[in-house]
């Protein structure tokens, strides 16, 4: 008998079995991700989490009969009221495939429930915000970039001692050794080996005598060239070289503008939050470092924090010039545009005091739209917007966004849209691109 | 040499606690039942390793399909809602004969399991004759990791989508890929491996006659009758295992593609008699750790708290739900141990009524020996065919309901009572008869000649025609593997009538 301990035995080996089913099932996966987040649970969405998806997707079929008429027999255990010939009324699940005796219990098919993946809070994003991408990403970045890191770039002659790459130096020594014609080390051994096996000798005779001479001399001619020619010289030597490379930047920072003056509901708020927070997670995956700025304003603007941003109400006019001059002044402050990726996304009603309009169009085209990777503009409406038409707000912002691609402007009335038209915002353009292309 | 005194007190165990009671338990699992082991070795796991060993059927390796990820999840998620006390142990039918003990368990958990699995179920395995003729438990662990290499080299050449489209249709077949009614049955594994693959590579390069597309020479109409007849013979058919005709004649299927085939094949093969020998097994191994347990504390090397747990613990595995508590199957550890108990009273106290019932076993006083024979000679139904008693009837309080689709009721057509008693007990055999849970699926004619139709008969039982849904998807399978056009026809076995005929495949 053996007895082995396998505890510390690899674990996890249903990861790839794993890996395959929630890929089989990535139709019905995503779904459910996307059920998750669409429920107003965008918050959690940062956690890992459960998500369910129905056991068809994941059907392994085979033949098997089931029992739709005629007679059957079951045998059922604990009676103690029954006698022969009793009737029983059907159970109202029918006579169908419930109820089959162990028979049918081998078979697969019945009582199969949704099946319930524990999705890490990568796997769930990737799955969320898979067909999604940040436009226009690399060309920016790499036009605003100021962080490097080391890379690899040659060899060179000096450097560090821990950067000595040995291999080369050796083979370059080697190589000036032969060239130079340095004795060998055996080759010292044998005359050091003959001359004291000469100098045990006594008396010597003469022609001993002459040899141990000529064996001294060519003794001292070998120790002199050994020591003019080093083993490894100075010229040998090459280090691994690192040059600094120019790295995208990391960072990003969300600029988050509301308007909460007073024809701003809680509803339309609680609208533009969800807009914020998918973005806040879509940049967060994507970004190392992500800032959040939440400049709220009505007839004048501040930086606030978040509770406050969300829930503190505020009355008013509405200046939306002013929320731009706040941000672009934090951003002069805190977020020089050569280190950080910067990304707007501002919630209105549309309301805006008529004489503001023309400054508001000038920042933004003039002093924002260039410093930013993308400006998203959401028009929160109320339930009876539809018949409103524009606003003057937005009138203005398409005048700018025809110009300016990375400026988009959607409206948004009902929660279920919002998804929509965060996805519709980052679609990944890949049929429209490759045809102008 | 016989030690005395406890083997251990409390729940703490370690390695030299769990030596002393597998030496204990052996003694009298050789000298007092009489128990004929394959070697055992024991691996100690803890329990996200023990839900990897459950999801691959009980096996340490298998290859990867998605299958496997969705069977862990529902395990997975099972125990983790507490729905599923993990594990009271798995043990591989194999040579040596491997069991897992989790590491959560107390010292008195582990010796249970122990002369559970690595006694009862063991000695199972090795002497039920099923279980001889159908699995080779010396290979088996080698042919999984020759099946596993085999596969993912085989994703690594062919790419993972071509080797999953094979395997999801074999997997689909499963059903239909063991001979139950003639042919060869046991397969020699390691043979397997290394002829494989020779055997392939000789097909590959012969000429197959069958599948000649020049013309058949003058009068084909004429001679087409007998030859159809010599090509129906030479191709086996009738042919109820549709794996192995894919295998052996599927026209448009590369080698590697044949070869997986074969592997779900051979692993369905292995499988096949457990569903057979539930009941029984889990009854003898039931039956033999309570016994060993009993002797153990008798003799007094475990103490009363721990013959407490197993007590305890056997209880709670041998529960039987009746009707009303919504239970509508056997639990196979009670019916099984339950049977098992019986028939050792039979032999040692019989009743007048076993007398009359069991005249041959009744009083013969050698419950270790009849039992032994039982586990030997006997499948699930015959077993319950032969040996349950009235008494285990009006333990369980049975009733048979007869339902009939055009009564609007249920009719209760026998109890457990002298009236009954014969009604009942055909009928749980039957429920046990592998015939009524596989589906008689036969492979009847190939059109060798014109469109190479692949033409099957599902012979109904009773009424039960294929799940419609299952039946389309896994009839797509087939044809995806045949290349050709399928047509499967329900028939009224009684009668020859065809009731549905459905057709999968472009022709």
């Amino acid at each position: 008998m053996d007895i082995i301990d396998r505890r510390s035995n690899p674990h996890g080996k249903n990861l790839e079995n794993r890996r395959r089913a929630l890929e089989r099932a990535r139709g019905a996966v995503q779904k459910a991700v996307r059920d998750a987040v669409a429920n107003g649970k965008i918050r959690e969405v940062g956690e890992g989490k459960a998500v369910s998806i129905p056991a068809d997707a994941l059907h392994e079929p085979g033949f098997h009969r089931v029992f739709t008429q005629g007679e059957r027999h079951i045998i059922l255990t604990g009676n103690h009221e029954f006698s022969r010939g009793d009737k029983l009324r059907r159970p109202p699940s029918g006579g169908g495939g419930k109820g089959g005796g162990p028979g049918q219990a081998g078979t697969d098919g019945g009582g199969e429930d949704a099946y319930r993946f524990i999705l890490s809070r990568d796997e769930f994003l990737d799955l969320f915000f898979d067909d999604l991408e940040l436009p226009d990403l690399i060309k920016r970045e790499i036009s605003a970039t100021e962080t490097t890191a080391p890379s690899r770039a040659g060899l060179s002659n000096d450097g560090s001692p821990s950067q000595l790459d040995l291999g080369r130096t050796v083979r370059h020594s080697m190589a000036r050794r032969i060239g130079l014609g340095r004795p060998k080390a055996a080759e010292l051994d044998e005359i050091e080996a003959r001359i004291s096996e000469l100098e045990e000798i006594r008396p010597l005779s003469a022609a001993q005598l002459e040899e141990l001479e000529e064996l001294r001399e060519k003794r001292g001619n070998l120790r002199q060239r050994m020591n003019r020619i080093p083993w490894v010289d100075p010229v040998d030597l090459r280090y691994r070289r690192f040059a600094p490379t120019p790295k995208p930047s990391t960072r990003a920072v969300m600029f988050c503008l509301m308007d909460v003056s007073g024809s701003m509901t809680e509803r339309m708020k609680d609208l533009a939050k969800q807009f914020f927070l998918l973005l806040h997670v879509f940049l967060e995956k994507r970004y190392k470092t992500l800032d959040v700025v939440f400049i709220r304003h009505a007839e004048t603007a501040e930086e606030v924090d978040e509770e406050t941003f969300f829930h503190d109400p505020r009355t008013g006019g509405t200046v939306v010039s002013t929320a731009l001059e706040e941000m672009l002044r934090v951003q002069k402050a805190r977020y020089p545009v050569q280190q950080w990726n910067i990304y707007v996304a501002q919630a209105s009603d549309g309301d805006n005091s008529p004489s503001d309009t023309p400054q508001v169009v000038r920042l933004l085209d003039e002093e924002i739209l260039p410093l930013v990777q993308y400006y998203a503009y959401i028009e929160v409406t109320g339930t009876g917007a539809v018949i409103r038409g524009e606003t003057d707000l937005w009138q203005a912002y398409r005048s700018v966004a025809e110009k300016q691609p990375h400026l988009a402007i959607r409206q948004v009335s009902d929660r279920k849209e919002i998804f929509p038209v965060f996805r519709e915002l980052f679609a990944r353009k890949t049929t429209g691109e490759a045809s102008h292309a | 040499m016989t030690h005395t005194g406890l083997l251990y007190q409390g729940a703490d165990w370690n390695f030299h606690i769990i030596r002393d009671c597998y030496n204990a338990i052996e003694e009298i699992a050789d000298k007092e039942l009489g128990l004929d082991v394959f070697p055992n070795r024991i691996e100690v796991i803890t329990s996200e390793q023990m839900l990897d060993v459950y999801t691959a059927n009980g096996m340490p390796i298998n290859y990867h399909h998605w299958s496997y990820g969705k069977r862990f999840a529902g395990h997975e998620n099972a125990y983790r809602r507490g729905l599923m006390g993990l594990a009271y142990e798995v043990v591989i039918n194999s040579n040596p004969c491997i069991s897992y003990l989790m590491e959560e368990n107390s010292a008195t958990m582990q010796a249970l399991v122990i002369a559970h699995a690595a006694f009862g179920h063991n000695h199972f395995f090795k002497n039920n004759r099923l279980f001889q003729e159908w699995t080779d438990p010396s290979q088996i662990l080698n042919y999984l990791e020759f099946a596993r290499g085999y596969i993912s080299r085989c994703e690594e050449i062919h790419g993972q989508a071509a080797v999953e489209r094979v395997l999801d249709a074999a997997h689909a077949l499963q059903g239909q890929g063991v001979n139950r009614h003639s042919g060869s049955r046991h397969i020699d594994l390691k043979d397997e491996q290394a002829r494989a693959r020779e055997r392939r590579a000789y097909e590959d390069s012969s000429f197959n006659d069958l599948w000649r597309t020049l013309p058949q020479g003058s009068e084909p109409e004429h001679s087409g009758n007998g030859e159809r007849q010599a090509l129906r013979r030479r191709l086996g058919l009738p042919e109820e295992n549709i794996l192995y005709f894919l295998e052996k004649h599927a026209p448009r299927l590369a080698p590697w593609e044949r070869e997986i085939i074969r592997i779900v094949r051979l692993i369905a093969q292995y499988f096949y008699p457990q569903p057979q020998l539930k009941l029984m097994n889990e009854g003898c191994a039931t039956w033999v750790h309570d016994r060993i347990m009993s002797r153990l504390h008798e003799k007094g090397r475990i103490d009363d708290a721990a013959f407490m747990e197993v007590i305890h613990s056997t209880t709670n595995v041998i529960a039987q739900f009746g009707y009303e508590q919504g239970s509508t199957s056997f639990n196979p550890y009670a019916l099984g141990f339950a049977m098992m108990k019986d028939i050792e009273r039979i032999c040692t106290d019989p009743t007048e009524e076993d007398r009359r019932w069991q005249p041959d076993i009744a009083g013969n006083g050698d419950a270790y020996g009849t039992l032994r024979h039982a586990w030997a000679e006997y499948r699930d139904e015959s077993f319950v065919l032969q040996f349950l008693s009235p008494k285990v009837m009006r333990d369980f309080r049975m009733f048979r309901l007869l339902d009939d689709t055009r009564d609007p009721y249920l009719l209760v057509d026998a109890i457990h009572d002298e009236a009954g008693y014969r009604d009942i007990r055909r009928t749980v055999a039957a429920s046990y008869d592998p015939s009524t849970w596989y589906t008689e699926i036969e492979i009847v004619d190939v059109d060798t000649f014109g469109d190479r139709t692949l033409r099957l008969e599902h012979r109904t039982k009773s009424g039960q025609v294929l799940a419609d849904n299952d039946m389309k998807l896994t009839l797509n399978a087939l044809a995806d593997l045949w290349g050709y056009r399928v047509v499967l026809d329900e028939i009224d076995t009684p009668t020859g009538r065809v009731l549905l005929s459905h057709e999968a495949g472009q022709a």
